[in-house]
């Protein structure tokens, strides 16, 4: 057993640097020690409003978004015991994004309850497609690479098609979810962050609980009832935290890929498979890195900036490929 | 402790897999269930720990109920060696053994000084302790199958139930493994519970053995009563003349 202070002293040090990086960079550059100095109330009152009003909520935004997609990305991975497994991989965050879109298309109110509402609308469509990439997917011995993905375009596609339907008839308001949809954390004030903080400290705290129960897991169904775990209950448990997470996480943030795939692969590899620290390592390790590709989506075309789900992509797709052969060559 | 099943029947679909079967097992004893392939084997061992629902019949431990237990308890009162296949990737020898202790563990899997002394045990009883560090999946079979050995005793269980675990061990971890095994119940105080195909084992290291045949008991009883060439050329549909008891060491 390697001691397990050094991969989270490592990782919390990496987001540390991406949280002050993220809080920097835009089109006024702030520098640390400006920061610092507002921080202890010296700072001029356009840095401050700058800070309040637009990086803070933003890079908060960004950071929770990349832990939760992360922590559920390992978590399905864990469930259905295949590395390929992830939240929009599977479909599960489209089929959040369609029921999302239909919250906000009935009413858009711009207030805290009404924030609080669309999570819940994006978790039941998240689940749907979950539960039904869990019924094709599943099969003895974990679900099968071909299926899980397979399942997962079907998905994706038809919920992409419902939310490209109802963005035709969008106006107003509704219009910036087309931006939403790409996964630009356009959505900007304190309301997105405080409406999607719940959801997502609920559903992957949920998770940070199953670690030794998704260790048991690994070794199939069968085993795992017989060295006495619940399993049909573990199985529930975990489909409906890494789901709400992933709701919560595409509610505000929008359909973003790959970082579910990304940073749990990157943290299996380099702290062994242990779900216990694997979990709240990967959501660490995933608010880092999508706090990073915000950062590159903000400065790469400044001042325009690049949806975030572009450059999750651009990394994510090569890394996918990879991932897949590796998989086929371990069998 | 003592297992008792009584007319025991599981069933797949329309597929009878197990027809009525009866025996019991006392502590200290180990029970070889033997017969072909497809006679319900496996099946009376998923029924057993609680894969399979039976359909009738009973199962007691010390009069129990084992179709009421919570998979916890049920995991408290037997383990099981599964046969060695598809081992997940990166897990350690430890960290495999160490999930034994799951049903003594709490929820987050803390594990506390006796958690690891009981795997530190079980390893060691299991000749595994150099395998602590290395990777399952990159382990020998036999490797593999000493290994969820251990997770089995680690576990702490008085029923020992074990899936063909000779099958990919070479002769001399063979007898090391029913070694240990027959130690296990004779010194120990386990019960064992055995499926095998590998009938010179059963001869050797076995207190009882229960023939089954297409579900149903053909016949149990000590080695020497059931391993004879009537019972065994009628439930392997062989001519009794190929049935060399010399060569089983009876």
């Amino acid at each position: 057993m390697p001691r397990l202070s050094r991969p989270y002293l490592l990782n919390l040090i990496l987001l540390g640097a991406a949280l002050i990086l993220s809080v920097a960079v835009g089109s006024v550059w702030l520098a640390p020690a400006e920061i610092w100095q507002w921080l202890n109330g010296q700072g001029g009152q356009t840095a401050g409003t700058i800070l309040l009003q637009l990086r803070l909520p933003r890079t908060l935004l960004v950071a929770i978004t990349g832990a939760a997609l992360a922590g559920s990305g390992a978590a399905y991975q864990g469930l259905f015991r295949n590395p390929l497994a992830d939240p929009y991989l599977m479909g599960v965050a489209a089929g959040g994004g369609l029921g999302a879109i239909l919250a906000m298309s009935i009413r858009w109110p711009y207030t805290l309850a009404g924030m609080m509402a669309v999570p819940v609308a994006a978790f039941v469509g998240a689940l749907l497609s979950a539960l039904l990439v869990y019924q094709l997917a599943r099969r003895q011995g974990g679900a099968s690479t071909a299926s899980l993905i397979l399942a997962g375009i079907a998905i994706s596609s038809f919920a992409t098609a419902l939310t490209s339907f109802l963005m035709l008839n969008a106006t107003g308001e509704l219009r910036r979810a087309l931006t939403w949809m790409m996964g630009g954390a356009t959505l900007s004030g304190w309301l997105p962050v405080l409406a999607a903080l719940p959801y997502v400290a609920l559903g992957l705290g949920t998770l940070f609980t199953l670690g030794h129960a998704l260790n048991v897991l690994q070794f199939g169904e069968e085993q795992a009832q017989q060295l006495g775990l619940p399993v049909a209950r573990v199985r529930r448990l975990v489909v409906v935290a890494a789901t709400l997470a992933t709701a919560a996480a595409v509610s505000f943030a929008g359909v973003i890929g790959f970082v579910g795939l990304i940073v749990p692969h990157l943290v299996r590899l380099a702290w062994g498979p242990d779900y216990r620290h694997l979990l709240p390592l990967a959501a660490i390790g995933g608010a880092s890195l999508l706090l990073l590709a915000d950062v590159v989506a903000r400065v790469a075309m400044a001042p325009q900036e690049i949806p975030v789900g572009i450059i999750t992509a651009l990394l994510g797709a090569p890394f996918f490929l990879w991932v897949l052969r590796r998989s086929k060559r371990g069998g | 402790m003592r297992l008792e099943v009584q007319s025991l029947v599981v069933r797949y679909g329309l597929r009878v897999a197990l027809n009525g079967v009866s025996f019991s097992l006392n502590s200290g004893e180990v029970l070889a269930v033997i017969g072909p392939n497809g006679a319900g084997k496996t099946s009376l061992l998923r029924a057993l720990s609680g894969i399979q629902p039976a359909e009738s019949g009973k199962m007691l431990l010390d009069g129990r109920d084992v179709a009421k237990l919570s998979p916890v308890e049920r995991a408290r009162w037997m383990a099981v060696v599964p046969q060695a296949r598809q081992l997940p990737a990166l897990f350690t020898g430890h960290q495999t053994v160490m999930l034994g202790r799951t049903p003594h563990i709490n929820w987050l899997g803390r594990t506390l000084p006796q958690d690891e002394a009981a795997v530190h045990q079980a390893m060691q009883r299991t000749g595994t302790l150099e395998l602590a560090e290395r990777r399952v999946d990159e382990l020998s079979g036999g490797e593999q199958q000493r290994l969820l050995l251990a997770r089995a005793l680690a576990q702490g269980s008085p029923l020992l139930l074990l899936d063909e675990p000779t099958t990919h061990l070479d002769l001399h971890y063979q007898i090391s493994l029913m070694d240990n095994i027959r130690s296990l119940a004779h010194d120990d105080g386990l019960a064992v519970l055995l499926v095998t195909h590998d009938l010179h084992l059963v001869a050797r290291y076995s207190n009882r053995v229960a023939l089954l045949v297409g579900g149903e008991l053909l016949s149990q009883g000590t080695p020497q009563e059931v391993l004879t060439p009537d019972l065994l050329s009628r439930a392997y549909q062989i001519p009794a003349e190929a049935v060399n008891l010399a060569a089983l060491g009876l």
